[in-house]
């Protein structure tokens, strides 16, 4: 009996990286997941703010998927990190604000840093659920021994999905898995991989439509790059990356900009963020609760609290109660006539 | 034997799944951690977490807003 070699396996939660891992569990290889938390991951958080999400489906993908596998998962926290990753792309972005190329450096390099921490527990190579073609930016012919190589992870870094189209890897020419029973899928037709997931038995696997993350999201990435411009930076830090998912986006001036929750789940939310930020509230209706974001000095009170009273119940009142509370400082009450649906202008919404 | 606190007070899954696995990795056999949160995704995705990585939810409760999961550590 030779040994059992073990491969650390690249888990985003869709159904490539279910495939990948299942057939090399297939060969008698043994697999761990790893999964990278950049803080845009489409997996979790706003999950749990819209009220309306509630009866959603709450499950974790890549926990899901480790689920049925039967496999360990490791999640780790790259948020720091993937900064300069999202900031800097060498290979640059995607259709929207996604360093897809660079991404995948990056996190086949960590997990190539993983194998080598985790030394005792003998990792022989690492595995993703790629397909050539499959992505524009990130997964064609050229880019997958770009990943190879700048990760460092080379000849040991196998796609169990397409490897057939590709030169032979380390874990294939040592005879560690039979070559002969990996794939040659390639193109964006998912056909091939459904009809794996059926001959597994997958069902109810997630396939996000856009990518493994929001920054493929048009407005998403409207936000982040509004939030940048704004703050006349490109940083950001988890609140924010957070904040750009809840509540609708205003920005009336270029100094600040308004975030309104659109529900009693997101007021709920940033009801948490009181003591960092400005809140506006109506007081005399019902209405959300609002967040500034930037600086705003009280000549723009009038004009934030016209636009959070348009928001709520009382939007049709001649007059409207509202409180602006300045974190350390005494709240302060005034009252305000609700802007009009043609005084909130189109291009303030983010 | 022991029992200790992970404050995950306003984190969002999967931060307080990551923060609990973090956690987990410095206890020993047998302990218990309680796990208090606001998302109540983690009720969800800690259980998922621990199941898959053989350690076992011994209950939950909840008080006001927040969520207390104990899990027990399994070496
Ligand atoms: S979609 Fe997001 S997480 Fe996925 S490769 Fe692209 S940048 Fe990375």
């Amino acid at each position: 009996m030779t040994k059992k070699h073990k491969a650390i396996a690249l888990i985003s939660g869709g159904l490539d990286s279910l495939l990948a891992v299942r057939v090399l569990q297939e060969q008698g290889i043994e697999v761990e997941g790893i999964n990278f938390y950049t803080g845009f991951c489409v997996e979790g958080h706003t999950h749990a703010i819209r009220n309306h999400d509630k009866d959603k489906q709450k499950r974790n993908n890549a926990l899901w998927a480790a689920e049925q596998l039967g496999i360990k998962l490791h999640i780790v926290d790259v948020i720091e990190e993937y900064k300069d990753v999202l900031l800097n792309p060498k290979h640059g972005y995607g259709a929207n604000m996604n360093p897809c190329l660079d991404c995948k450096v990056f996190m086949v390099s960590k997990a190539v840093e993983w194998v080598k921490e985790n030394r005792k527990d003998g990792f022989d190579f690492i595995i993703t659920g790629e397909v050539i073609g499959q992505r524009p930016m990130s997964q064609r012919k050229e880019t997958m021994p770009i990943i190879s190589e700048e990760s460092g992870a080379d000849d040991i870094l196998l796609r169990p999905l397409c490897a057939k189209n590709l030169p032979a890897t380390k874990p294939e020419l040592e005879g560690w898995v039979d070559r002969e029973k990996l794939y040659d899928f390639s193109g964006r037709n998912r056909k091939p991989q459904m009809a794996l997931a059926e001959k597994f038995g997958f069902k109810d696997y997630a396939s996000p439509a856009g990518g493994c993350c929001f920054l493929t999201d048009k407005n998403y990435s409207a936000k982040l790059v509004d939030l940048w411009e704004g703050r006349g930076s490109r940083e950001y830090e988890m609140d924010d990356i957070m904040l750009l998912k809840v509540g609708r986006h205003l920005r009336p001036k270029p100094e600040f900009k308004l975030i309104i929750a659109r529900d009693a789940g997101e007021s709920k939310y940033l009801e948490g963020y009181r003591k960092q930020f400005v809140t506006i509230q109506v007081v005399s209706h019902n209405g959300p609760l609002t967040i500034i974001d930037g600086d705003i000095t009280s000549d723009d009170y009038e004009l934030a609290a016209g636009i959070v009273a348009r928001y709520g119940q009382g939007r049709d009142a001649e007059q409207v109660e509202i409180e602006i509370s300045v974190p350390g400082q005494e709240k302060l009450t005034m009252t305000t006539k609700p802007l009009s649906i043609d005084e909130v202008l189109e291009d303030w919404h983010v | 034997m022991s029992t200790h606190e992970l404050d995950a007070r306003r984190m969002l899954c999967p931060m307080p799944v990551i923060k609990t696995q973090n956690k987990i990795k410095e206890l020993a056999d047998g302990d218990i951690l309680d796990v208090i949160c606001t998302d109540p995704g983690a009720l969800s995705d800690i259980p998922a977490w621990a199941r898959i990585n053989g350690h076992e939810v011994v209950g939950h409760r909840e008080n006001d807003d927040e969520l207390i999961i104990s899990v027990r550590v399994s070496r």
